[in-house]
């Protein structure tokens, strides 16, 4: 066993990149739920969000105008879902999990013509005098723009849930739909903002695989990540800090079993390839479990 | 995943529920069951082209069917289920996890003709095939010693299976022969494709003094993070993944399943089919070794294709002693080749690897 060649600070830098997809689909999905409506639809989206990204960025060159086209593609295949559940009155999880299966075929038929093909990739972020920090500036400060998009968003997100009257009201129509309609709130109108917010995240996370972490275009690429997302928001009991710790604990936890088997570490295997679920139980053990918001999952009907 | 494959099912049956040809009779009809999507331009990606290869050459006395990403479990029984439910004659089942599915759903369609990817369990309706996919190890372990600069190579390994451990031994063996001091670092994903968790794989590797990565997972993200490196050479597995030639990618394994599934196809159609197990490598053209790139030395190509010829007329076995296993006692004495029976039930590393199978 050879732990010197485990290098710490690559390892504390790729958990922040390996994180990032699981964080922007999940903070996306907290707010979604924070809201009243479970979308198990996130694979979906990431997916098509992975794909919409990258024949965006190979086509107009820019990794930024990638993003864009991802977030949009997850936005407007959120729209399916919200006008499904919001407006038809569609069993919201029935609908996620359609909404999933769609955007895997849906992805697969977009990306035919990409496979293979490289696509523009950003330069890594070497901010300046920060990037200089011994120990602290590899580790935090020289990544891709999109790590520190995905941080700002976690930060947006709770000052918004936590300071601005929007994010009250999200937070009530999530809470008791009916409580806040009798208040003259939009609840659907609340909820569709929601959903394709939800949406635009999680086609930034699935971007993020197919742009950055990977970077190619391959069918199927989420490979599930769009449930671990899912899972996040719950362990993170629906609370943007939380879910950072979340995220940082999955995809922390995977690169160092992956570096240990490397180095030939004297554990398992198999407990190895366990231990980031096993970690993240565990603290969700440890941890405090937060309740669910009061109206989640349940339709609205404004004339009931 | 289970709602994707009840779906799939409900298009297998719809597939399988179309018309008889011009003639009157109706046409063989053939399920594929893969573990990937038929896109991860790897492992699923090659059966299906098989699948493609079998239209093409039976027309319209055959009619084929497949479903994607099945996982290896309860819901591979229920998709070959539906596929015999709804008029398969054949089902080839392609990955290895399936073996154990494939004999319980064979022994309730005795009229079904099964034929299972990479296992060895058979019955009267049950074949077995796969590919001596250690040959093309043995040439990518040849290169890959050659190549390597750190002389630490990297493996990304999908499942302890002994196909995947008979490919890590080979590579091992032939990497080591033409540079003694070469290490190999593996890491077991526990899955057959996942992207992300492949180049991540790759980039621990890379980080960890890896400049020679080779893989036993499906997708060529591997490659990607390998050409993202700009310094570390790869190849191509289960397809030639030429994307990426020539270089990370210098040479390949290529799994040629066509001529395999149209004589098995045909043979259905003949009433000829019987229970048998294939091994096929080199020699036959089931393994083919992709086109080794410019970025390999002339002497090393030289002598890889050597190898390669040397293979094909089975002069050479990948598997000749002088052997030992990991723990230091004799395997294969000088000149002696491994028995099939040995290497189908792999489950030992040969002297050299430092590392643990997992159990």
């Amino acid at each position: 066993m050879d732990l010197s060649s485990i290098n710490p600070i690559l390892l504390l830098a790729s958990l922040m990149v390996a994180a990032t997809p699981i964080l922007l689909a999940a903070i996306g999905e907290l707010v979604v739920e924070r809201a009243g409506v479970l979308n198990l639809g996130v694979e979906g989206m990431m997916i098509t969000g992975a794909v919409c990204g990258f024949v965006v960025a190979v086509n107009s060159g820019s990794p930024w105008l990638g993003f864009v086209g991802a977030a949009v593609g997850g936005a407007l295949l959120s729209v399916v879902f919200g006008v499904l559940t919001q407006f038809l009155l569609s069993n919201q999880v029935a609908t996620g999990l359609a909404l999933t299966l769609f955007g895997l075929g849906l992805s697969a038929l977009l990306g035919q013509g990409y496979i293979g093909i490289k696509a523009p990739s950003f330069p890594d972020w070497d901010i300046p005098l920060l990037g200089d920090i011994p120990i602290v500036g590899p580790i935090v400060f020289q990544h891709d723009p999109m790590v520190y998009v995905g941080l700002i968003i976690v930060a947006g997100v709770w000052a918004f849930l936590k300071y601005s009257r929007a994010g009250l009201i999200l937070r009530a129509v999530g809470e008791n739909h009916e409580a806040a309609h009798a208040l003259g709130y939009h609840v659907v109108r609340v909820r569709m903002l929601a959903i394709m917010f939800g949406g635009a995240c999680a086609g930034l996370g699935g971007a993020y695989l197919s742009l950055v972490r990977v970077p190619q275009w391959t069918e199927g690429m989420t490979a599930g990540a769009g449930w671990i997302a899912l899972a996040i928001v719950v362990f993170a009991s629906w609370r943007p800090w939380r879910l950072l710790l979340g995220a940082y604990l999955f995809g922390g936890v995977t690169v160092l079993q992956l570096n240990l088997q490397a180095a030939g570490a004297a554990i398992a295997v198999e407990y190895l390839s366990m231990a980031p679920y096993l970690a993240t139980i565990a603290v969700l053990v440890i941890m405090r479990a937060g309740r669910a918001p009061g109206s989640l999952g349940q339709s609205f009907h404004a004339s009931r | 995943m289970t709602i994707k494959n009840i779906l799939a099912g409900a298009t297998v049956a719809l597939g399988m529920a179309t018309g008889a040809v011009a003639d009157g009779h109706e046409p063989v009809k053939v399920g594929f069951v893969y573990v990937g999507p038929v896109g991860d331009g790897g492992w699923t990606y090659e059966h299906d082209q098989g699948r493609l290869a079998v239209e093409e050459a039976l027309g319209d006395q055959v009619e084929t069917v497949y479903v994607e990403s099945v996982p290896e479990g309860p819901d591979a029984v229920r998709v070959m289920t539906q596929m015999a439910l709804q008029g398969a004659d054949l089902i080839f089942t392609t990955s290895f996890g399936y073996m154990d599915q494939t004999i319980e759903v064979a022994s309730q369609f005795p009229d079904v003709k099964f034929e299972h990817a990479t296992g060895y369990k058979r019955a009267d309706n049950v074949s077995t095939y796969s590919a001596r996919f250690y040959e093309g190890r043995a040439v990518q372990g040849h290169i890959a010693g050659h190549m390597t600069e750190s002389n630490i190579i990297g493996y990304i390994a999908s499942f302890p299976i002994p196909e995947v451990i008979r490919g890590i031994n080979s590579a091992f063996i032939h990497a080591r022969e033409v540079n003694p001091d070469v290490e190999f670092k593996i890491v077991w994903a526990y899955t057959w494709f996942d992207p992300a968790k492949e180049a991540e794989a790759a980039n621990v590797l890379i980080e960890q003094g890896a400049d020679v990565i080779l893989q036993h997972t499906d997708s060529t993200a591997p490659q990607a993070a390998a050409q993202a490196a700009g310094n570390v050479v790869t190849f191509g597995q289960a397809s030639d993944m030429a994307e990426f030639a020539p270089f990370p990618r210098v040479s390949s394994i290529i799994d040629d399943w066509a001529p395999y599934y149209i004589a098995r196809t045909q043979a259905v159609i003949d009433g000829t089919w019987e229970s048998m197990d294939t091994w096929d490598g080199i020699g036959p053209g089931m393994v083919k070794i992709g086109e080794i790139t410019d970025a390999v030395p002339a002497e090393v190509k030289a002598s890889a294709e050597d190898m390669i010829e040397r293979l094909r007329t089975g002069e050479y076995h990948a598997f000749t002693g002088p052997l030992n296993r990991q723990d230091g006692s004799v395997w294969l004495a000088d000149g002696e080749v491994a028995d099939d029976g040995t290497l189908a039930g792999m489950n030992f590393y040969v002297e050299g690897i430092d590392a643990e199978i997992p159990q």
